[in-house]
């Protein structure tokens, strides 16, 4: 219940928390909602030295269209993002996924950037950003990158992100008229995290599925692109029958969690009955 | 009863809540919320392993960091601070020295070895960090079937098995009764371990002046009394100088019926160091070291005829008591002994009670305690045997109810049931439910391809605890009724509500009987100081045992009230009514005197009658002469998704008998809370040790007690039938939610999937276990 | 350690406060240790129960999961700034009502929760207020009292 003692710093640029963290090296973290760094530093999992809220940082917060493309600040929290009426309107699978995270307290503080920084297997965000394709900016002491969703996730709460490095915003290409999304989640009872999350983004034309992303997240160490159940289905007719067959690839070939709230078995076949489900639900 | 009370107005009625007010703003105080100047904080040290040789433990560190103020271990308190107390008695029992801080050698994860005391409790726990404990670690024992087994770890060097006790019965002719069944149903059950997690974790704040020598202990605690007592002998203090506060109290589900190291430790601490201590349990810490419930592995055999008759029950029931016992550890599955008939007419019972020591946690009383075990039992039987022969759920259960008139009944078990009408109950229920045709629904979605179920729990449980003979440490319950100079009344009860509203119900129960209005009451509990004697709340007593105490003593000092006012009205005291705050002869309401003028009149005491002493104040000691036992019956319907498990729970109705009710706002609440919690055991909870005797369900990360989103909406009646062993017939209604609902919902469970086959399914009923018995079926 | 305390000023309930802190010091002790505002409760380290629920800048938060160096400059209302001029919120009366609390310890979480959710949304669904109080448990109620208290509120609140 009680953190280490640190040393607490509230930047307020970017170049500043840059600097910070330069100084500071491996004994600094980066402070953003709070909701997974907090609880653990209040069980002393983590003991960071040093703090850099980047709360009062400006420029971060907020989600806004540029060409086609929505870019969300990393502060955006998870509330604002469900509750977006430009994200409702364009990207609606951004607000459902957002909803499905934690509770409203948890929503108010928690921030997307720091969902991804985070890395936890079982979050929300991984599978939908993954099936959105999204972009990844951030910005270092070396200077600014983008990278794409899909290289960002390496390892059980290991990111791309090098240590004195920032994640500033996401970007999500606005979909075509014809693309639909769905996430689908089955909850953790206790926790609410994901035992299995399962973000489609299809895009149709007539009864034929033209192009489909499919994201997981919960089912193993790293959230995924389901590749496998895409090129099944990719450029097939959305049959129940195809749509099933495709799905039962969900799990294929991804070393599958194990614990005492989910067997592999029964995690694999989540991902199956989850992916064919989301599938059904962008497809109709 | 010599006078008469005007007409009942309060009493059957939903009066809001009196306490609420303080609540709703955030101004109440439970004892993280009593700030004391110059107060130290303690923290505890607490093992990592669950069966460990402690080699050395190094302190220094510790004490040297700025802010602490003393580290003590369990060899700076042997002989200083007594064994936490067992008050069970049981032949044969196996009690184990029980030390505050562990000495030599500890038995479960959590276990405290060292208490720091700090200026501030950041402080301390910095200082937890600085302490080194070298440790041998031992063989863990963990699983209940192999802790009896020849070829275990034994716990205690000093004991040859790990069998605390066993308990033996045979009522009837059990060998015959299954040489003769047309059917025998077997199964093996295992009631997993819980972990109340009541929402105010525990805390003590004790104070000692060495002056006038009092110690004050502010404690979360349900029976302050009990703890008042024990501290005195643990710490060898004169009882009168003891005094135990148990503040606002938030929540205890029977976690907090007990007395802990904690509790001792901090006395023990405040009377070293003179200054008041406080300890506040962390969630955490609650998980590992508050008591735990269940926990039983039962094998079971029925023996049943061709027309649905139960003949006779056998069962071996292993009960985990856990590492140490606490207060009523061996106890709570004696209950389970008790109730094994349920609601049922079984003449011929064989019984072999074990309780086994483990390395872990201690069990005890969480809510329902023993009887949701043999609820869980005798129902899931009940639903197996109908299963067997072919028979209707339904019928099966009327075919073996007593008869009402069958009243009061003795069982094989040795109990007797006082009053029932099972039959008045569960038609209720079924009518609510229209049981015929939600059978046709089943038998259509079934042609679907869908499975719903419905499950019911007809239950009959023991509360009302008790008379004294049953009840450890004593079953009586006593209040005091005070009429203060100004007609305002005063009652001091030792019952100690946590959240039961007794300081509404109570003063409904006041203000009947003496016509005055509830504002003019006050209703104190929770302090040895204000009310000496008690014994506190659990095991649903408050009402049945408090309340019949309470109800005495306001006759008594209403005989008194009478004397006096017939003596200014110049009449006789027994034509008097209390009404409206007058008191006056029947059909005379015009020239009454005041209940205020009456009071004042008593103390004043210039104008009393001969023979009558001044004061108004009565105290009684009520000793109920047997247990009370509620039933009812409870039915859910559920769909079951077969491809993920997932359980879908769309309708729960209770009919709960609970005999007379004074106040069904507060029975409506208790019966939520208590369906709540049963299908927390039902699909949600359960504590996982590994194999090492780690706690893998050490937070609510992982242990999950239901949430809003995670319960229906209940749908709740009552039939009523008086209790004859109080004066007002009441019977208790705390635990009974949760004794019915849990089998209940496993009924449903397992009537949705057996087109698959299935006929039993452990709890809790996570979708992973649903899905694996599907898969499993197939 | 001093050098690396911070001084943070906040108003709460409409008083402002002032106080040095270390950084490590959480919102929820901020309150119930410096402020002396006992109301908001600690049910939980895990983030999970909600006991501790204020609203900060508008937003319903668990204080156990907030520095109280990140409320420097917040406008906070606990538990003890609803009732106004002795008068309950209407939350606070559809508690009393509806009989929403029994031990009374998540109450304040509770209600605070319920705030926010009316705010966002003034006539929820049954549903709708679930999934409102999803981070706060209570241990007692079974919830369904908590729902008609909710209810009761908003239609108080709606006229
Ligand atoms: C009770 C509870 C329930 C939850 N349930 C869910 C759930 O169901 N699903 C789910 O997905 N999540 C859940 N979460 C996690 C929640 O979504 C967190 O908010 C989120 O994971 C982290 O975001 P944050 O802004 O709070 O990050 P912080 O906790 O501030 O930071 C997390 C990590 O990321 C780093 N970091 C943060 N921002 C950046 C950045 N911009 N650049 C570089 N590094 C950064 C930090 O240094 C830290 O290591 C839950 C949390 C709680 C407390
Ligand atoms: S104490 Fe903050 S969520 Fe439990
Ligand atoms: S009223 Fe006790 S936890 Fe909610």
């Amino acid at each position: 219940m009680i953190a280490s003692s640190f040393e607490y710093f509230a930047p307020t640029s970017v170049d500043e928390a840059l600097a910070l963290l330069s100084e500071h090296g491996d004994d600094a973290k980066i402070l953003a909602g709070g909701h997974s760094l907090i609880p653990a530093m209040k069980l002393r999992l983590a003991e960071p030295a040093v703090l850099i809220d980047i709360q009062r940082v400006e420029g971060l917060k907020g989600v806004s269209e540029s060409d086609g493309t929505l870019v969300i600040g990393a502060l955006t929290t998870h509330h604002e993002l469900e509750s977006s009426n430009l994200v409702n309107q364009k990207v609606p699978i951004l607000a459902q996924t957002a909803g499905e995270i934690g509770d409203v307290q948890v929503r108010n503080k928690g921030t997307i950037g720091g969902s991804l920084s985070h890395a936890d297997p079982a979050a929300d965000w991984p599978a939908t950003i993954l099936a959105l394709d999204a972009d990844l900016k951030i910005v270092g002491s070396g200077g600014e990158r983008v990278i794409k969703a899909t290289d960002f996730f390496e390892e059980l709460y290991t990111t791309a992100l090098e240590a004195d490095e920032i994640l500033t915003e996401v970007h999500v290409a606005v979909p075509a008229e014809n693309t639909t999304g769905s996430y689908l989640k089955l909850h953790q009872v206790a926790s609410g995290f994901a035992l299995t999350g399962v973000a489609v983004v299809l895009t149709k034309s007539g009864d034929i599925c033209e192009n489909i992303a499919v994201g997981i997240t919960g089912v193993s160490d790293v959230p995924y692109r389901a590749s496998e159940v895409e090129s099944a289905l990719a450029g097939r007719a959305l049959t129940a029958d195809n749509i099933a067959a495709a799905a039962e690839k969900a799990a294929d070939g991804v070393d599958i969690l194990e614990d005492i709230h989910a067997s592999e078995a029964y995690r694999s076949n989540l991902a199956k009955v989850y992916t064919r489900r989301a599938i059904e639900g962008a497809a109709s | 009863m010599a006078t008469m009370a005007g007409p009942s107005r309060l009493i059957g009625a939903p009066i809001k809540r009196r306490e609420d007010p303080r609540l709703v703003q955030g101004l109440s105080h439970y004892v993280d919320d009593i700030k004391l100047v110059n107060t130290l904080h303690c923290t505890f040290l607490r093992s990592d392993y669950a069966h460990a040789d402690i080699k050395s433990i190094d302190t220094e560190a510790a004490e040297n960091l700025s802010g602490v103020v003393k580290v003590i271990t369990g060899s700076d308190i042997a002989g200083k601070v007594g064994s936490i107390p067992c008050a069970a008695e049981i032949e044969g029992l196996k009690v184990p020295d029980h030390p505050a801080l562990a000495v030599g050698r500890v038995r479960f994860v959590g276990e405290p070895i060292a208490a720091v005391v700090a200026t501030d409790p950041y402080v301390a726990r910095d200082a937890l960090d600085l302490i080194e404990v070298e440790y041998d670690e031992l063989p863990a024992v963990v699983d209940l079937d192999a802790a009896i087994e020849s070829d275990s770890t034994v716990i205690y060097d000093e004991f040859d098995d790990n069998i605390a006790f066993t308990m033996p019965l045979d009522a009837g002719d059990v060998d015959a009764a299954f040489a003769e069944a047309d059917h025998v149903v077997s199964q093996r059950f295992v009631n997993q371990r819980l972990i109340p997690n009541s929402i105010e974790p525990r805390g003590v704040l004790a104070e000692y002046l060495p002056g006038e020598g009092t110690l004050t202990v502010w404690s979360s605690t349900q029976v302050p009394h009990h703890l008042k007592t024990i501290l005195s002998l643990l710490l060898d203090l004169p009882e009168q100088l003891v005094r135990v506060i148990a503040p606002e109290v938030g929540g205890g589900f029977g976690s907090k019926l007990n007395v802990y190291p904690e509790e001792a430790v901090v006395a023990y601490l405040a009377t070293q160091l003179r200054k008041p201590v406080k300890w506040i349990e962390k969630r955490s810490e609650g998980f590992t070291t508050t008591i735990h419930g269940r926990d039983q592995v039962d094998y079971v055999d029925m023996a049943v005829k061709n027309d649905g008759t139960i003949t006779a029950l056998r069962a071996k029931l292993l009960a985990n008591m856990g590492a140490y016992h606490q207060l009523l550890t061996p106890i709570i599955p004696v209950l389970t002994y008790l109730m094994m008939p349920g609601a049922y007419k079984i003449p011929n019972i064989k019984l072999e009670l074990i309780g086994v020591f483990t390395n872990k946690m201690a069990t005890d009383a969480y809510r329902g305690a023993g009887r949701p075990e043999a609820t869980h039992i005798i129902e899931r039987m009940v639903d197996l045997a109908a299963q067997k022969l072919g028979m209707d759920a339904k019928e099966i259960r009327f075919k073996n109810f007593p008869q009402p008139d069958e009243f009061p009944l003795e069982m094989a078990t040795g109990v007797t049931y006082d009053s029932g009408n099972y039959q008045m109950s569960f038609n209720k229920a079924l009518d609510t439910v229209d049981y015929a045709s939600l059978r046709a629904r089943q038998a259509e979605l079934r042609g679907q391809g869908r499975y719903m179920g419905i499950g019911i729990a007809t239950y009959a449980e023991i509360c009302g605890m008790g008379p004294s003979v049953g009840v450890a440490g004593g079953g009586w319950e006593s209040s005091t009724v005070r009429i203060e100079r100004t007609g305002k009344v005063t009652v001091l009860t030792g019952v100690s509500p946590h959240g039961q509203g007794q300081e509404t119900s109570f003063a409904q129960i006041v203000a009947d009987e003496y016509g005055i209005s509830i504002d003019d009451i006050v209703i104190i509990h929770g302090d040895t100081g204000r009310q000496p004697q008690g014994i506190g709340t659990f095991g649903s007593r408050a009402t049945a045992v408090g309340g019949a105490a309470l109800i005495i003593a306001t006759q008594q000092v209403k005989e008194k009230m009478a004397q006096i006012a017939a003596h200014m009205l110049e009449a006789n005291a027994d034509d008097l009514v209390f009404e409206d705050g007058n008191i006056f002869v029947q059909g005379s309401p015009d020239s009454a005197v005041t209940f205020a003028d009456v009071a004042a009149t008593a103390h004043v005491a210039v104008n009393l009658p001969p023979e009558v002493e001044p004061g108004l104040e009565a105290t009684h000691f009520f000793e109920p002469s047997n247990f009370t036992y509620p039933f009812g019956a409870h039915i859910s319907i559920v769909e079951v998704d077969p491809e993920t498990g997932e359980i879908d729970l769309q309708r729960y109705v209770a009919v709960d008998d609970c005999g007379n009710i004074i106040n069904p706002l507060l029975v409506d609440g208790q019966v939520h809370g208590g369906i709540a919690q049963g299908l927390g055991q039902a699909m949600y909870e359960g504590a996982v040790y590994d194999e090492n005797g780690q706690l893998l369900t050490g937070s609510f990360m992982d242990y999950a007690i239901p949430k809003a989103t995670q319960v229906p909406r209940f749908e709740t009646e009552h039939t009523t039938t008086p209790s004859p062993v109080n004066p007002l017939g009441v019977k208790g209604v705390g635990e009974a939610g949760t004794i019915a609902s849990s089998p209940c919902l496993v009924n449903a469970v397992v009537d949705a999937l057996s087109p698959f086959g299935i006929t039993d399914i452990d709890m809790p009923m996570t979708p992973n276990r649903v899905w694996q018995a599907i898969q499993d079926a197939q | 350690m001093n050098k690396s305390r911070k001084q943070i000023n906040t108003t709460i309930n409409g008083e402002d406060y002032t106080h040095e802190v270390e950084p490590r010091l959480l919102l929820v002790h901020y309150l119930r240790e410096v402020a002396g505002l006992t109301g908001t409760h600690v049910g939980c380290e895990t983030s999970l129960c909600g006991a501790c629920t204020a609203i900060v800048d508008g937003q319903a938060v668990k204080t156990c999961t907030m520095l109280a160096v990140q409320a420097d400059g917040a406008e906070i209302t606990t538990i003890e700034g609803l009732a106004q001029d002795g008068e309950l919120h209407p939350i606070q009366e559809g508690f009393w009502e509806r009989h929403g609390l029994q031990c009374g310890f998540c109450t304040p979480g509770m209600i605070v929760a319920a705030h926010q959710l009316l705010e966002r949304n003034p006539n929820p669904s049954e549903d709708e207020i679930r999934h409102g109080l999803e981070g706060n448990f209570c241990r007692c109620t079974g919830y369904q009292h908590i729902v008609d208290a909710v209810q009761y509120a908003a239609e108080k609140m709606q006229g």
